[in-house]
């Protein structure tokens, strides 16, 4: 129990996707205009996120990597391996497309204002990113379920934070040239700087 | 002074626009500001009667942070003039610490100011008195021996990408002297980790290097091996709570009186400049973590986390932070029950980074830093609560 905990604050705060790994960064940046659209956008990663990184461990553990189909009987030589990218964006894309249904029939206002990025969470790459750590980190089921929960709860938090501080910056002047992507990429560079305060820190 | 009108009436033309000096009209009000108070109004509307304005407001701080300023300077060359054994009468005290802090309190106000007049007269605004106060907090959070070029750099950076690209004072969501402080600790961090200190030694014929360093109290508590009391540690290393309340050791120039600390704290409480809720708060913030933490911490768990919170309050740049860096009325939340949520989080986090992130020793800053990131959240968030709870007007 104290292990998934750990695995919990280091994905939150320590290992955070957005702010220690750069991961996900198009669609933070381009829907943090006000904090309803991004708490919106965030909820749909962490319901994709606490989706598919345990499906694509299943996949992984029972069919993909070596030895894995034994269960079947087949020879522990054969090595599917090679099938991990194409087959994890799969399943990617397919919980993606349930969370769009779910949310059109639902939610239509924050689906009309989330436009594009809600289809383009398919090819996130903080979603690919967590469950290629998952592989790599060799991580239990129960790991995996934690791991993507938290991971999209550190990204959750990245973007509505930054939500929060440009509607903050509404009355600011910045110099013409910085206006749009180039004063967020500062903002993002200084809340990263601020999440420092976090590596580091081991259990 | 009728001269010095006259001077300043009569050159006021070429400043004006269609002057010929039309562009440094920002060096120009600065400095007919300093000298003389605005006779003009506000033109447009909401006008609020008060006296207060932002040149007030920063000068108040600055004289909160008058305690505080004259203890680093007797404090520094104090320790200096310990380390070098020479003469400890006050008056070559005070010499030897007047000067290790000008320089750099003269790069520091040299260089940023040098920044803010280039983006006052670009950007056409006027030169904000909101730089004084960085200003002024910026070189009492530096060790005495930091290189000056160090000090242009990270000042450069506070004020240029803290605050002045998001359009000046007031615009910015981080503490522009927290920023700089926090972007020269992450990026000379042999200089500036905390863990250790460097006292100034003046005299060093027979020695090789001209420095000297010391374990700081947060270095003893966090080395402090397991089963041990921390509190002892402290102690027998010299560190007895009088002396970490009075301050009189060597760390971060400004930082190390709580003493003087809480003379500013009341400078700013009395005349309302400093929220009192974000500094009690915060203190609240320290004493239930590390109450919690003494609870939690079993008997083979890092000495530091049976601290109690008497010590955590007295360490490091707790004091000096809750007082002067949490309260900065830009970087701070607005409404009353976001300052209570914000400054409790600073306490926590504070503790926390302490005790349990061996790669930092003090966690004051950075909690701070990390809590102006998630102020406005919070403000929002309150915001939101409250409009919830409004009984709707509309049937």
């Amino acid at each position: 129990m104290q292990d998934l905990i750990s695995l919990a604050v280091k994905a939150i705060f320590i290992e955070n996707m957005l702010l220690a790994m750069f991961l996900g960064m198009c669609s933070f940046l381009a829907c943090s205009k006000n904090v309803k659209t991004a708490s919106g956008l965030g909820s749909a990663v962490v319901f994709v996120l606490t989706i598919t990184v345990p499906l694509n461990w299943l996949l992984n553990h029972f069919l993909l990597r070596p030895g894995a189909l034994s269960w079947l009987g087949v020879s522990p030589e054969v090595d599917l391996s090679f099938l991990v990218f194409v087959s994890f964006i799969a399943t990617i894309a397919a919980s993606v497309q349930i969370v769009e249904m779910v949310m059109e029939r639902f939610l239509p206002a924050l689906y009309s204002s989330l436009g594009i990025f809600l289809p383009l969470i398919a090819v996130n790459c903080a979603i690919l990113g967590a469950s290629l750590f998952m592989e790599q980190r060799a991580y239990s089921f129960s790991e995996s379920v934690v791991y993507g929960f938290s991971a999209g709860i550190g990204w959750y938090l990245a973007i509505v934070a930054m939500a929060a501080i440009l509607q903050k910056l509404k009355y600011s002047s910045v110099p013409k040239g910085l206006q749009g992507f180039g004063i967020n990429m500062i903002i993002t560079g200084l809340i990263a700087m601020a999440f420092m305060a976090f590596s580091g820190i081991s259990f | 002074m009728k001269w010095l009108q006259h001077q300043f009436e009569s050159n006021e033309k070429h400043f004006k626009s269609g002057g010929k000096l039309e562009t440094f009209y920002a060096l120009y009000e600065m400095l007919y500001t300093i000298h003389f108070s605005l006779t003009n109004t506000t033109k447009k509307s909401a006008h609020v009667r008060d006296s207060l304005d932002t040149k007030r407001f920063m000068i108040l701080v600055v004289i909160a942070l008058t305690p505080c300023i004259l203890f680093a300077i007797y404090n520094t060359g104090y320790q200096s003039q310990v380390a070098s054994q020479l003469s400890l009468d006050f008056f070559s005290v005070v010499f030897r610490g007047l000067l290790l802090f000008l320089p750099v309190l003269i790069t520091t106000f040299a260089v940023g100011g040098l920044w803010e007049l280039i983006f006052a007269v670009v950007r056409k605004h006027e030169v904000n008195e909101g730089f004084l106060v960085t200003g002024m907090l910026l070189p009492l959070t530096l060790p005495a021996t930091i290189p000056l070029w160090q000090v242009a750099l990270g000042v450069s950076f506070g004020v240029v990408i803290g605050k002045e690209v998001f359009g000046g004072t007031g615009k910015n969501f981080l503490n522009p002297a927290l920023t700089a402080r926090a972007f020269m600790f992450f990026s000379y961090p042999a200089y500036m980790s905390g863990d250790a200190v460097w006292t100034f030694l003046s005299v060093a014929q027979d020695k090789v290097a001209d420095t000297f360093s010391g374990a700081t109290p947060l270095a003893v508590a966090f080395l402090t091996e397991r089963g041990a009391s921390v509190s002892e540690a402290l102690v027998s290393a010299g560190y007895t709570w009088d002396r970490l309340f009075i301050g009189n050791y060597a760390a971060s120039m400004g930082e190390t009186s709580v003493l003087a600390c809480l003379i500013g704290a009341f400078i700013l409480i009395v005349t309302g400049v400093g929220s009192w809720r974000t500094m009690l708060s915060c203190v609240l913030g320290v004493v239930a973590m590390s109450t919690l933490l003494n609870i939690m911490a079993g008997p083979d768990s890092v000495a530091f986390l049976h601290l109690s919170a008497k010590w955590h309050l007295v360490m490091g740049g707790f004091a000096f932070g809750a007082v002067f860096m949490a309260t900065d009325p830009v970087s701070s939340p607005d409404t009353n029950a976001a300052k209570w949520i914000y400054g409790i989080l600073i306490g926590c986090l504070t503790v926390l980074i302490r005790t349990v992130n061996p790669a930092y020793p003090e966690g004051m800053m950075l909690a701070i830093l990390l809590m102006n990131v998630f102020a406005p959240l919070i403000d929002h968030c309150v915001v939101a609560r409250r409009l919830k709870k409004r009984i709707p007007n509309v049937l």
